[in-house]
């Protein structure tokens, strides 16, 4: 896998020529070089043969017989003592819960289909809620957010969101935090959890809401599920880390007393861990609040379903518009959760410059006060349908709507060039090298190589994923995505470091980026597709793009924070022995951020993975097309199914590669897997 | 107690009594404006109407009408949902969905549905008549005016070559959930050509209007009736004639798409319970040109809900006749 490596060239020289010790780093470069050179040589002969091709619309037997849990489900649906006893219940009671908070916030099912509490209500309560769990600022932001999801005329949407959202983090948690504490308890359960954690985080969710879908049926559930499933994964790492990362002496200071198991639980670990839980929360709020704009395309209410009808009719205004509610409300989770952990980390009450009585007197002030504006939401009309004429949301609309026709019309023909000149110099010749060598070939060079980073138990981990792969029947469009997937890391890593520099050298830089990094993550990759397609077409290119938009904020924060993290005193003496900007970043920032670099580089592969389907979207091709045609012709599923999986079997053979090729201390960062924010 | 343990203390009860009295609001906070305005709305027998919303704007200028007649003439509730064609049938089953309002063939979900399962039936035709085919944008068949014919496809595939399509010319293709036979007809035709998945129909409106706006060449799946085809009369390359069964092995197929009568379909218990709105829907029918001007309207930046006025107000005959 000679390519993977040219590609991290930048990132890795630096690294290896420092840590390896001088005979490993020689035998692995000529088992590398001898792999580059069998596979090279092989594609200028057998080009074209054995390519294992095979065309969008045909199915393998496999396949087909995928499709047959579509006809199973429909047929067992009625009696089957598993739909009867724990599918029905469990979609009622989610359902139920869902639907609750629905009526709520967003709109009953009677009448006017006015929600229980108004906008001023929900305004008001929300808003004294964030004072509560956070602070006076956090509680401005969000009601300032809440009033202008009124004025941008989304408020009901919003609603609806901000509805799914919390049923879904109230699920994922009753669910997550037990199993964290298990996992984090008892050594053997995380063993278990975490290869289900990998599975699920590397699961395109286009492929479970296809199933989910089938089998809870449309609606709030399927939607609230599919968010659990999607969001359960950091809470349950986090909360598990945080019980395990207790200093030893703390414990047996507490053994040493005799507190039992129980006790240890209430009064030791769980306090003490505590800061890293409400961390997972936020994480997983997050998340949950990403998935639930996705979980649109199975019927579930909201934000995500104006964003969706807006790319039918290519109207980037209207996208623009909901996508700004969406990140504003990612924001208000965001910040409000970050002030809890704050609040609970252990001493903060002391550093508070109000007194606990003070604060208590006011809390049940301001209380009464949002009880009064909860019952004038019920009563009045104008309190509790936000006003209409208070709308200043087709003023975004069509101010941004000019602006991208502006940017169409008179970009053109750069953008066209420019897309030509990349895909016929690099993504072309890389593919067709990917696609057109003899699989038996490509298996062989990969093994290889990862024998050569990480021994014999890569080289077998790696070996099984290619043949799982072989035997989805989906070798070739596996070979388009994995073209697709490592020249958008690459360009990731370009600007990671590139921005990543810049941010860690400079505290003004970084507060100028942050958000904006934040924005990249948040906004749904739907939103920023329309522009680009229409800048660029509906190409493998514009899918690029959306991946490297969506992963390098990652890369860069990640980066950021390890050329940060280096210590003032090392830095001080490379400046004060004379080096020039350029040395400290290339002598000394660089190479001793190399376990935040090849973080970085992991974690952004991964999430260009993760938006492979989404660039299906927008003419990416390969298994993610696959992904989406199962989702949307049932002719195709069982194939969509099976494209999913081969997508995780792809994600697990890259994560292993480059986590080996970074060699072992990055092993450990990664099995917390908390970079994101 | 740590003072983990008093955070927890204060914060859970405080919670608690805020949702609590929040509920013990909702519960006898006396009458609500919603519930009071509701004593006065709720005489029709109409109800609640679920329609999905399909990812094209001629299925949205449809739902529009049918939505606008449904709401303001039988004071029903009305409920849009955006979805696939799949996903939408799939709604019949659990209530989730009443009404599909423009169905293109899809024998396989009709069999499932309708025939298997018995959750839904036809509610009879549009009146629109659909057509698939290829098209190229205007000035292509000025300047090259054969090109209508796909015998003479092969001399333009290296114009119509792109990054994508590895040499060959390309046919783009739309959203993955449409009806194409495209891939089987390149191959059997013996056309020097590549299928090229644009993804989307937003992708491939988009591709058109630059295709003419830049004078590039593109070679493209399009369908009838389309509100697009009012901004850019894009034109139909002629393939073999369609003969029934001509299509019937999806491997072989050599012929052009057959015209689809585009038909309606509704939940089955929602066409058993009498509602006013499942009559409608099984008189809603109409022509190309009048789907294609609301869908124009929509386009143009009109909200759904004032260009199906639009059209309403500007043809009181039809709309008395589906009411009657």
């Amino acid at each position: 896998m000679s390519t993977l490596v040219r590609d991290r060239a930048p990132v890795q020289t630096g690294l290896v020529s420092v840590r390896a010790p001088r005979k490993r780093l020689s035998r692995r470069t000529l088992i590398l070089g001898g792999a580059g050179v069998v596979w090279l040589i092989g594609f200028l002969f057998l080009h074209g043969t054995a390519t294992l091709t095979l065309p969008a619309s045909e199915l393998t037997d496999l396949h087909r017989s995928l499709n047959q849990f579509n006809a199973w489900v429909a047929s067992n649906r009625a009696d089957n003592p598993v739909f009867q006893y724990v599918f029905t219940p469990l979609r009622a009671a989610v359902d139920a819960v869902a639907n609750l908070f629905i009526g709520i916030f967003a709109a009953s099912s009677t009448g006017l289909r006015l929600p229980e509490i108004g906008w001023l209500g929900t305004v008001a309560l929300l808003s004294w809620i964030a004072f509560a769990v956070g602070n006076a600022r956090v509680a401005l932001l969000t009601a300032a957010a809440f009033v202008f999801f009124g004025l941008q005329g989304l408020f009901v949407e919003a609603a609806y969101t901000f509805a799914l959202v919390i049923t879904a983090v109230l699920f994922t948690l009753l669910i997550g935090i037990p199993l964290g504490v298990l996992a984090g308890v008892y050594g053997r359960v995380a063993k278990v959890i975490t290869p289900v954690l990998d599975f699920m985080q590397t699961l395109p969710t286009f492929v479970y809401l296809a199933p989910l879908a089938l089998i809870f049926l449309i609606g709030p559930a399927s939607a609230v599920i599919a968010t659990v499933i999607y969001a359960a994964p950091p809470v349950i790492r986090l909360t598990a880390h945080g019980i395990r990362c207790i200093p030893e002496n703390t414990r047996e200071a507490s053994d040493s007393l005799g507190t039992t198991g129980w006790q240890r639980l209430l009064t030791l670990q769980l306090p003490l861990a505590r800061r890293t839980i409400v961390m997972g929360i936020n994480q997983t709020t997050m998340a949950a609040l990403s998935m639930v704009t996705i979980a649109a395309l199975i019927a579930a209410p909201g934000l995500g379903q104006v964003v969706i009808r807006a790319l039918q009719s290519l109207d980037v205004g209207t996208a623009v518009n909901a996508g700004l509610s969406i990140v504003l409300l990612a924001i208000v989770l965001d910040r409000v959760t970050t002030a809890a952990s704050r609040r609970a980390e252990p001493g903060a009450n002391r550093k508070r410059r109000i007194s606990r009585r003070t604060r208590y007197i006011l809390l049940a002030a301001t209380l009464l006060v949002v009880l009064a504006m909860v019952q004038l939401s019920r009563t009045m009309l104008w309190a509790a349908a936000f006003p209409k004429d208070l709308n200043i949301g087709p003023a975004i609309v069509s101010g941004v709507s000019s602006a991208s026709e502006w940017l169409q019309t008179n970009l053109f023909l750069f953008t066209v060039s420019f897309r030509e000149a990349v895909t016929n110099g690099i993504l072309n010749p890389f593919q067709s090298l990917l696609t057109e060598t003899p699989f038996y070939l490509l298996v062989a060079v990969i093994v290889l190589a990862a024998f050569a980073l990480g021994g014999w138990k890569l080289a077998a981990v790696t070996a099984t994923c290619l043949a799982v792969i072989i035997y989805l029947g989906l070798w070739s469009d596996s070979m388009v995505t994995l073209a697709g997937t490592l020249v958008a890391t690459a360009v990731v890593m370009v600007l990671g470091v590139i921005f990543g520099v810049a941010m860690g050298r400079s505290s003004k830089v970084d507060q100028l980026m942050r958000p904006m990094l934040d924005a990249g993550q948040t906004m749904p990759a739907f939103v920023y597709l329309v522009p680009f397609l229409g800048l660029f077409g509906a190409t493998r290119f514009t899918a690029i793009i959306a991946g490297i938009i969506y992963a390098a904020p990652v890369a860069i924060k990640i980066t950021a924070d390890g050329i940060a993290a280096i210590s003032p005193t090392v830095m001080e003496a490379a400046v004060s022995s004379g080096s020039t900007p350029w040395q400290v970043i290339t002598k000394v920032q660089l190479p001793m951020a190399r376990q935040s670099l090849a973080l970085a580089a992991n974690q952004g592969l991964i999430y260009v993975l993760a938006m492979v389907v989404v660039g299906a979207l927008v003419g990416a091709g390969g298994l993610g097309y696959d992904v989406v045609a199962g989702f949307v012709q049932s002719s195709l599923f069982g194939k969509g199914l099976a494209a999913g999986l081969a997508i995780v079997f792809l994600g697990i053979l890259l994560d292993r590669m480059t986590q080996a090729a970074a060699a072992n201390p990055v092993r450990k960062v990664l099995s917390a897997k908390s970079p994101a924010h | 107690m740590s003072k983990a343990g008093l955070l927890l203390k204060r914060t859970i009860p405080t919670l608690a009594g805020t949702v609590a009295a929040a509920l013990l609001l909702a519960g006898c906070g006396g009458a609500s404006v919603n519930q009071a305005a509701a004593a006065g709305s709720t005489d029709t027998a109409c109800g609640t109407v679920n329609v999905a919303l399909n990812a094209w704007v001629g299925y949205t200028a449809n739902a529009a009408v049918y939505s606008y007649i449904a709401q303001n003439k039988l004071g029903c509730t009305v409920v849009q949902k955006d979805l696939s064609e799949q996903i939408s049938w799939q709604g019949f089953g659990s209530g989730e969905v009443d009404v599909i309002l423009e169905n293109w063939g899809h024998e396989d979900l009709a069999k499932q549905y309708i025939t298997d399962q018995k959750v839904a039936v036809d509610a009879g035709p549009t009146g629109n008549e659909g057509h698939i085919g290829w098209y190229v944008p205007p000035w292509m068949v000025q300047k090259y005016p054969d090109i209508l014919d796909s015998k003479n496809l092969n001399k333009y595939a290296s114009l119509l070559a792109t990054s994508e399509s590895g040499g060959k010319g390309q046919v783009l293709d739309g959203d993955p959930a449409f009806v194409t036979n495209d891939e089987a007809l390149v191959k059997n035709l013996g056309l020097d050509y590549k299928v090229v998945f644009s993804g989307s129909e937003a992708a491939l409106i988009q591709s058109f209007r630059t295709a003419e706006k830049n004078k590039t060449p593109l070679l493209g799946y399009f369908y009838e009736p389309q509100w697009f085809l009012s901004e850019v009369p894009l034109k139909k390359v002629s393939l073999p004639a369609y003969t029934p069964g001509c299509d019937s092995d999806a491997e072989k197929v050599a012929c052009d798409y057959p015209d689809y009568k585009l038909n309606k379909v509704m939940a089955k218990k929602f066409a058993d319970s009498g509602s006013p709105a499942a009559k409608l829907l099984k008189a809603f029918s109409w022509t190309n040109a009048d789907q294609n001007s609301v869908a124009t309207d929509i386009q143009g930046g009109m909200k759904p809900d004032a260009a199906a006025k639009k059209w309403v107000d500007a043809h009181p005959d039809v709309v008395a006749a589906w009411l009657k």
